[in-house]
């Protein structure tokens, strides 16, 4: 299955451009309207050409969220749990450093020949799919700050959340008996107490970094709008906090800002030297799924008038039917 | 000297007859080996090589160097100075044949210079030049004289004769401090003064000794340089990332850092690239050998201090020292997980042989079942319509 | 006039036998999900984190489980009484394909103990699909249980009750087409949130409309499947007759499908999808072809009167339907990160585990509670 699939999956420029191309005006119809990011909304830039891929994010983040250590089963022949080298997201890990590599990789932020790193971890949708079908609420969306958290007292374990996010984020953690969904969710608990989320306070090039959506689009605007090569003070943790920048000069950058209309807009940003894609970030439309399922759902079951007229018509067949039939239900006994 | 004699197996077989007599200024012939043998080491030489090397080296006839001093401040001799197995006197007085050296020779002045000048004539073809310093080549070079020479001149007159050439320090590597921006004087490395020579490179700001005194001990016993890098620098030295041996790495994998000197991170020891250090950027063994033989950690990170680069032409005296380095290389034990990477568990035999067992007796069942049917048109529809 | 009657054999037969002991088997690997987590026992991971736990015995078990929804409709709704010698039978594969569905999803469920949740108000989330479903599912499983309890009613004569039940019945049936409509329905809806994910050969904004149409199909597949496989096993009397003429119906529906599905896909410009060799447009074709090979035989008059072929044509019909919701919810869509996925041995054994218990509750109910058609069965 997997070969197949993989040679499935390289055909998925086709398949994926049919995707977003497809139902836009029908499914635009169907849609309920987009919902807005709040004035408020907390987020991260996270810009791979600054990272370097020293994981301390990933690490800060597994002491912030007291997460254990993860090591696949491919890696324990010389890695006895020493360091913890997560493949993936998963229920044990909220957050990773991936790399994606091209020929020789010898050069940073470059497609061919080159390399370039990702981090993963929850974009914190301005409509979040995952908010939208879980059946019991316990995923939530901050109305002020955006913050997607997640409420394990209520989560029933039906992984729909997992099964139906756009960029593969929320996990559940199926290696144990009393499981639940992992995601990131901006280290609330930290930020409850004045602090930033962990990955960001760790962060030495500023490569993730915190700060009102606001703030972060303006500090993209300027960083895309200056020519590369150009010196640069990149602002380290929060942005606008007082902490030293990192010196450094403009990159160049590929086009686009990953996470600026993706399903809907998202309250994470990703600049990138290498197109996204490559990088493993899923190519998504502009509207939220959330928007086209529940407008959907929505217009089927608005107040209920459809399915209780249908049930009013069926009732007062069946009435009529079974009056007329009443004797093929009687008893084995009347006639034995 | 016994010819088999294999000092790996047998050390003691390789002393002689009279391993513990003082003979070579004050060395004996056991601490001369021992020294030897630790300098092959440092090179990744067997302890054969070292014996060779305290041959070379005590031969009757000491390879004479000559050594110029340009633009620096002595800190290289200084460190020389400082070294311990052996003192650098024993190895000046004795291993080699130190004739001219601007800041150690006992003579002065025109007497000085004559006696260089004597040697040079004498031991043309055959001895070491050593520089130290860096040369002006601007307005004529006329901003380092020594004897109304400029450096170039002297560079140039001593280059033409030398066996070999050795620039010690980063401002006889590639011009060092004075040639930071604006570079009043014009300053190079030597190697820009005598295009077409090679000269080794033993950068560092001052440069750990034994390099310098491996590379010389390397070209006495084999007439060769050591396997050099792009830069000329022997890859024994600085063929590796101070970030892949650093004794604070693992602080770097674990996020932990200084964020400024005196911090609870700093008292920590923890990694110090957030403060500037430069050893993601630098190759150099630093953190392998150390400085001034006091045992571990006895280098700039060791103490607390960012590396600055000194080896790096591009990185010291050029960027600030509190500026972010770029780091080079991906190494182990950071193994990244592959963007592309393939996961999951694929189809085992087992569970593709009860998908096909129950496949099999699926069809079979409904193949029996097919068979009892016949045509169908056995059945009887009167019988059915009776129930109606 | 015809009524039903228990089925006089006896219960321990080797088949029965060998039921019980999948049976078994699958609750030892149970018990481990239970003591160890999901990952111990099923290979869903990160990319596939629904397996064939959720889509082999929810989303296609509760389609065979539409028997009782198909036949109410047609009996009940369009007055085709005619039929009703098969209306007990249907009910009693749908109580099956219900009860087992939802103990299924009580297995997969990661938070299990928490699942009453679901029926908290204050934890109501109504814009999920799954929190309807959900709802639906467990409100048809009573329903389902309330039509057939007749045959409790009857068999232990609790004759007042039922009598009260009679006057009501039109309520349960009204309910009992109306709920699995919506909820079958909604198995497509679950899909929509998708859009980037699922390929356009599956994406479709008439998911609900296919599901619902194929959720039909297949109820009446089933009862034809069924009624065939009991007469033949315990050589009872054929109901061919009576199957021939209602499978005219079946027909057409396959027909509407097929016409839905490719009108949709021909709007949408996605057919060329549909031209491009890969497995999953294999199975696209497969699924298709088995719909159209079901569709000729019973539109076709030689083929509804041919048994065999038209036995054929319900285990075509059952096959593309359940291959339709296997590809739409596993094989259609684009793992993200690269994950792959293939169910593992045990995983395996609790889903056979699941339809062997099924099977073995449906043949203890017919051979000791009257729901076979009593003339057939009094023989």
């Amino acid at each position: 299955m997997t070969e197949v699939d993989r040679r499935d999956f390289l055909r998925g420029a086709g398949f994926a451009t049919a995707a977003a191309a497809v139902p836009t005006e029908a499914s635009a119809a169907i849609a309920r309207p987009p919902k807005q990011i709040s004035p408020q909304a907390v987020g991260m830039l996270y810009d791979s050409t600054l990272c370097i891929g020293c994981k301390a994010c990933v690490a800060a983040c597994k002491e912030a969220n007291k997460m254990p250590a993860e090591v696949p089963a491919t890696l324990t022949g010389w890695n006895e749990n020493t360091w913890d080298s997560a493949e993936d997201l998963s229920g044990r890990t909220l957050n990773v450093i991936k790399v994606y590599r091209n020929g020789t990789a010898e050069q940073k932020d470059h497609e061919i020949n080159g390399f370039a790193f990702v981090k993963r971890h929850c974009l914190h949708c301005v409509d979040p799919s995952c908010v939208s079908v879980c059946p019991v609420g316990a995923m939530q969306k901050d109305a002020a700050t955006g913050i997607v958290s997640y409420d394990p007292d209520v989560c029933i374990g039906c992984r729909y959340c997992v099964y139906g996010c756009p960029f593969g984020v929320p996990q559940f953690d199926f290696s144990s008996a009393l499981g639940k969904i992992a995601k990131c969710e901006f280290c609330r608990h930290l930020q409850k107490d004045g602090k930033i989320p962990a990955c960001c306070d760790v962060c030495p090039t500023g490569a993730s970094l915190f700060g009102p959506v606001k703030e972060l689009e303006r500090e993209i605007e300027r960083r895309t709008a200056a020519a590369p090569g150009t010196p640069y003070q990149f602002p380290r943790g929060k942005i606008g906090e007082n902490r030293p920048p990192n010196a450094a000069t403009i990159p160049t950058y590929v086009k686009g800002v990953y996470g600026e209309h993706e399903a809907g807009g998202t309250q994470v940003r990703y600049l990138a030297g290498v197109p996204f894609p490559k990088l493993g970030l899923p190519t998504v439309g502009r509207q939220s799924p959330a928007s086209l399922s529940e407008g959907m759902q929505h217009t089927i079951y608005q107040w209920l008038i459809a399915p209780l007229v249908a049930f009013v018509g069926f009732a007062f067949l069946a009435r009529r039917n079974l009056a007329l039939h009443h004797d093929d239900d009687a008893p084995p006994s009347k006639e034995g | 000297m016994d010819a088999t004699c294999n000092p790996d197996i047998d050390f003691e077989a390789c002393l002689g007859p009279n391993p513990d007599e003082p003979v070579y200024g004050g060395l004996t012939r056991r601490q001369m080996l021992q020294f030897c043998a630790g300098i092959a080491a440092t090179m990744g030489l067997s302890a054969t090589a070292g014996v060779r090397m305290a041959e070379a080296a005590t031969a009757p006839a000491r390879p004479p160097v000559i050594w110029l001093h340009g633009q620096e401040c002595t800190g290289c001799t200084e460190s020389l100075l400082r070294s311990y197995h052996p003192t650098l006197e024993a190895i000046l007085l004795d291993v080699i044949s130190l004739d001219y050296h601007d800041t150690l020779c006992i003579g002065a002045g025109k007497q000085a210079l004559d006696y260089k000048h004597a040697m040079m004539e004498k031991n043309k073809g055959k001895y070491v030049l050593v520089t130290e310093g860096g040369t002006p080549m601007k307005d004529g070079g006329i901003y380092c004289k020594v004897g109304g020479k400029t450096q170039v001149e002297l560079i140039r007159e001593a280059a033409e004769g030398a066996a070999a050439v050795i620039a010690i320090g980063s401002c006889a590597s590639w011009g060092g401090i004075q040639s930071a921006d604006p570079n009043p004087t014009g300053a190079v490395g030597t190697h820009e003064v005598i295009p077409g020579k090679l000269v080794i490179n033993i950068p560092g700001c001052p440069p750990s000794p034994y390099n310098f005194l491996s590379t010389v001990l390397y070209l006495l016993t084999f007439g060769r340089p050591p396997e050099l890098d792009q830069q000329n620098r022997p890859k024994f030295a600085y063929g590796r990332l101070i970030h892949e041996n650093c004794e604070r790495r693992p602080h770097f994998d674990a996020g932990r850092f200084a964020l400024e000197f005196g911090d609870e991170g700093h008292r920590q020891g923890f990694c110090l690239y957030k403060i500037g250090c430069k050893g993601p950027e630098t190759y150099a063994n630093c953190p392998s050998i150390g400085f001034g033989d006091v045992g571990f950690g006895s280098w700039p990170v060791g103490t607390g201090h960012p590396c600055f680069g000194c080896v790096e032409k591009e990185t010291a005296f050029r960027k600030p020292l509190h500026a972010l380095s770029t780091v080079k290389t991906l190494t182990p034990p950071t193994a990244f997980p592959q963007v592309d990477a393939e996961k999951g568990k694929g189809v085992s035999v087992g569970a593709a042989a009860a998908v096909g067992v129950v496949g099999g007796l699926v069809v079979g069942a409904g193949a029996m079942l097919l068979k009892q049917m016949g045509d169908g048109k056995k059945s009887a529809p009167d019988e059915t319509k009776e129930r109606v | 006039m015809s009524t039903a009657a228990p089925l006089r054999r006896s219960l321990v037969t080797p088949t029965t036998l060998v039921l019980v002991a999948l049976v078994v088997i699958a609750f030892c690997f149970l018990l481990q999900r239970f003591l160890f987590g999901l990952g111990a026992v099923a290979n869903i991971n990160p990319g596939y984190p629904w397996g064939i736990w959720v889509v082999v015995d929810v989303i296609i078990g509760t389609a065979f489980g539409c028997g009782g929804f198909a036949m109410a409709l047609l009996v009940y709704i369009f007055n085709r009484g005619q039929y009703h010698p098969l209306m007990r039978p249907a009910l009693l594969s749908g109580l099956f394909g219900y009860t087992l569905g939802g103990f299924a999803v009580i297995f997969d469920l990661g938070r299990y103990w928490q699942a009453y949740n679901l029926l908290l108000p204050w934890h109501a989330q109504l814009n999920s699909v799954m929190f309807e479903v959900a709802l639906c599912v467990m409100a048809y499983v009573v329903v389902l249980w309330i039509e057939f309890s007749p045959a409790f009613l009857e068999r232990w004569g609790f004759a007042a009750i039922k009598r009260v039940l009679d006057r009501w019945m039109f309520v349960i049936v009204a309910l009992g087409v109306l709920l699995p409509t919506m909820h079958q329905s909604s198995l497509g809806s679950m899909l929509l949130v998708m859009e980037y994910r699922l390929s356009p050969l599956w994406f479709t904004l008439w998911l609900p409309a296919l599901f619902v149409i194929s959720a039909l199909a297949m109820g009446y597949a089933v009862v034809m499947f069924e009624a065939t496989v009991v007469s033949k096993t315990f050589s009872l009397p054929s109901e061919h007759a009576l199957i021939s003429k209602m499978s005219i119906v079946v027909g057409w529906i396959t027909v509407a499908w097929l016409v839905l599905r490719f009108g949709d896909l021909v709007a949408r410009n996605a057919l060329p999808l549909a031209f491009i060799g890969s497995i999953s447009v294999f199975l696209f074709w497969v699924e298709n072809a088995m719909f159209l090979a079901a569709a000729l035989v019973f539109i076709t008059p030689a083929g509804r009167a041919s048994q065999r072929a038209s036995f054929l044509g319900a285990v075509a019909l059952l096959a593309g339907g359940s291959l339709y919701r296997l590809d739409a919810y596993l094989i259609g869509y684009q793992p993200l990160n690269n994950w792959s996925y293939f169910p593992s041995v045990p995983e395996l054994m609790v889903s056979i585990g699941v339809v062997a218990l099924e099977v073995l509750l449906y043949l203890i109910f017919i051979k000791t509670l009257p729901v076979l058609h009593g003339d057939a069965a009094r023989r």
